[in-house]
């Protein structure tokens, strides 16, 4: 190719690449830059150097299994709090998109009807769905109300740690789940019908055909969503924040919303140590996101 | 007078020809046109109320050429979106402020524009608020704003419940152990769901602790740990422990999140609410004549019966470019006159002095809410210094939000009440060396 040529695959990149510059490759470096400054002033050039300071306070532990030993017990809970969470969420999340998504892959009556409903909270502001939640769930809420009528005690179903826990699962499970079940729908309908066709006609138990067609057809579709879902669920921040504030005491306080303390809601606003959290946060999004991308080229998901 | 210029000109024997006199002429004409007209001085001002536009219309009428525009924002915004346009330079020429101190570094001191005899009156009345407004700097004498009104914290009661119960009202001077048992037992007797209740706020929180000897702030800046504040501690987490407190409040939700129940307190599911002034129009819109309810003198504590001044200030910002306008219209607010007819308007608590003194009319306001404001403006006098010296401490909110966040931690089973304290302090030394 003439080196005048080799230019021009450039020039038509040219715009993306700006924009990627200056929509994520410059929020990056002014965050590093805010990691390693101090002071609660906002303008780069009236903060001071501090170096590794903010990385040193959030990593200062005596114990890492014992939160109370840390310097920022609170961003140590969040930690524990995401590696419980996390597993879980994407677990439920998955087997229950994926039994979902069997479901409506089969000859249902109404199976647009359904289709839509399952896909409905996706599109709904993640505020809204705890909102939503938070007047069925409070102690005068539509739940307690419901339970009334039959003759059970109000419960403050968010008033207890472990339950409260739960219910974060289930919130964020029920208001993401539909977008996953879409994808697999899509995955399990990519698989040609002449290999159930053929696996029938064999007498193959339909658990034997799930076990070994579906699955194993599907497992590039289910790997790009598990670590969306992983990415996603690691970011967990809205609900949870509207629905518990991160309660009761820390059971529900997440990395993302710990973040969102530190540099935000209280005064004076740290920046420095968000900052240090959220690049903390990026490396181990990036690990994901290269996962992701080396099992999404083709071939990959066998590799 | 370009185009007289242009005659002037001719007249001294120069020839001007004749085109360039007409185009000389049409410039002239246009001349004016082109020149901008003298705008008014513009400030914006933002307040949360907004019938406070009132206040802002008469000062443009009584300051001609002035123009004032004021701006609606909620409180949260003064919370949370307020510090960042300071941080960046931006935002309103005057703003009412939350965070009294911890703001100072932005604000205008007036004292350049508003003459001797002013800033004495300044002062004068406001004299408990200026103080918080520096930030804690207890050698400055500058002049930031005022306030004409303050909020207080409170216990409202229902006297209805202690009827029904046959329980006498505990008389002023009572503990707050007193009042818990009080409660306790009004709520047994009537099948009350709860006994005592207190909003989600560390700054209700501190007038507990202030009542039982906690100094919360020392001299120097520094957050204290002191046996006060074990004690208020201990207390409040006790009645959570024996069920005088429900966990729906502090122990439901996390961080720093303000949460208020006064709902319970109105639909008559709780005796004793702890909340603050603000709630009076709540109450004697949503209330009526359902139930008999009142704001009670303060509980005490060990070392006095205390209630947190709150509320925001009037304040204006060093960035503006009309800071003798800024200062003009604070004036204007700390009027007396002035003052006099905001509080009437929002039901409030007066800060100045003065008006502490005289007491303030409420014509539009029921008897009831009547009484409560001077129950409230009856105990401004014993709000003690130390609830100012704290109130405007630059590090308040750090404070605050870690005393909220420990204490839930403690309801929880996460920390002790010594971890949780050495917690708190951590958090706010934290605080003041990041800021640094």
């Amino acid at each position: 190719m003439p080196s005048r040529m080799r230019i021009v695959p450039w020039l038509f990149l040219a715009p993306n690449l700006a924009i990627i510059a200056l929509f994520a490759l410059a929020p990056v470096l002014i965050n590093v830059m805010y990691a390693v400054t101090g002071t609660d002033n906002l303008y780069p050039g009236e903060r001071t150097f501090v170096g590794l300071a903010n990385f040193r306070t959030l990593l200062e532990c005596g114990n890492y299994f014992e939160p109370a030993t840390c310097s920022r017990d609170l961003f140590w809970r969040s930690v524990g709090n995401a590696l419980v969470f996390v597993p879980t969420q994407v677990a439920v999340m998955i087997g229950f998109a994926l039994a979902t998504a069997v479901a409506l892959n089969r000859d249902i009556r109404a199976r647009g009807f359904f289709r839509g409903i399952f896909f409905f909270p996706v599109m709904l502001s993640p505020v809204v769905v705890a909102m939503t939640w938070v007047w069925i769930l409070q102690k005068d809420g539509a739940l307690n109300g419901l339970l009334g009528l039959v003759g059970f005690e109000r419960v403050s179903w968010l008033a207890d740690p472990a339950r409260a826990f739960r219910w974060s699962i289930f919130v964020t499970v029920w208001a993401h789940m539909g977008f996953y079940t879409i994808i697999l729908l899509a995955g399990l309908q990519s698989i040609p019908a002449d290999i159930y066709e053929a696996a029938r006609m064999d007498r193959a138990s339909p658990w034997r055909i799930f076990t070994r067609i579906t699955l194993p057809l599907l497992k590039p579709v289910l790997l790009v969503v598990f670590i969306l879902a992983v990415i996603r669920s690691v970011q967990t921040f809205d609900e949870i924040y509207v629905l518990t504030g991160g309660g009761p005491g820390t059971a529900t306080k997440m990395i993302v919303q710990y973040i969102f303390d530190t540099g935000f809601a209280v005064m004076p606003r740290n920046y420095g140590l968000a900052a240090a959290a959220s690049l903390m946060l990026g490396v181990v999004l990036f690990v994901f996101t290269a996962i992701q991308m080396r099992f999404a080229r083709p071939g990959g998901a066998d590799a | 007078m370009t185009a007289g210029g242009a005659h002037a000109g001719g007249a001294t024997g120069c020839r001007t020809p004749s085109w360039l006199a007409r185009l000389a002429f049409a410039v002239g004409l246009l001349a004016p046109a082109a020149v901008p007209a003298a705008q008014p001085e513009t400030i914006t001002v933002q307040h949360i109320h907004a019938d406070e536009a009132v206040a802002v219309r008469k000062f443009m009428r009584e300051n001609p050429g002035t123009r004032v525009e004021f701006r609606q924002v909620s409180f949260q915004s003064l919370l949370e979106s307020l510090p960042v346009q300071l941080a960046s330079g931006e935002g309103p020429d005057i703003s009412m402020v939350a965070d009294w101190g911890g703001l100072s570094k932005y604000y205008l001191d007036i004292r350049p524009y508003i003459g001797a005899r002013e800033a004495a009156y300044f002062e004068r009345q406001f004299g408990n608020i200026l103080g918080p407004m520096r930030g804690g700097d207890p050698h400055g004498n500058e002049i930031y704003g005022m306030a004409g009104a303050v909020t207080l914290n409170g216990a409202f009661v229902n006297v209805t419940l202690f009827k029904q119960a046959h329980v006498e009202l505990p008389p002023p001077g009572a503990t707050w152990d007193d009042w818990a048992a009080a409660a306790r037992k009004v709520a047994r007797a009537t099948h009350t769901e709860m006994a005592m209740e207190m909003d989600r706020s560390a700054h209700r929180f501190a007038s507990l602790a202030l009542s039982y000897g906690a100094k919360l702030v020392d001299g120097q800046g520094h957050f204290v740990v002191d046996q006060g504040l074990r004690t208020a501690v201990e207390k409040f987490v006790a009645w959570h422990r024996d069920g005088t407190m429900p966990m729906d409040l502090w122990g439901a939700v996390g961080g720093t999140t303000h949460l208020d129940r006064f709902s319970d307190f109105m639909n008559g599911n709780v005796v004793f609410y702890f909340g603050g002034s603000w709630s009076l129009f709540l109450m004697d819109r949503n209330v009526g004549d359902a139930f008999d309810w009142k704001v009670v003198d303060a509980p005490c504590g060990t070392a006095g019966c205390v209630l947190m001044p709150g509320g925001a200030a009037m304040a204006a910002f060093r960035h503006t470019k009309h800071p003798e306008l800024c200062a003009r219209f604070l004036a204007f607010l700390a009027r007396e006159d002035n003052m006099r007819e905001a509080l009437a308007r929002h039901a409030n608590i007066p800060a100045a002095t003065s008006l502490v003194e005289s007491g303030v009319e409420y014509p539009n306001d029921s008897e009831r809410v009547r009484e409560a404001l001077a129950a409230f403006t009856r105990q401004m006098p014993n709000v003690p210094r130390q609830a100012y010296v704290f109130q405007g401490w630059r590090y308040q909110r750090a404070a605050l939000n870690s005393l909220t966040t420990r204490i839930s931690q403690i309801l929880t089973h996460e920390l002790d009440v010594d971890t949780a304290l050495a917690f708190v302090k951590k958090d706010v030394e934290l605080a003041i060396e990041a800021s640094r």
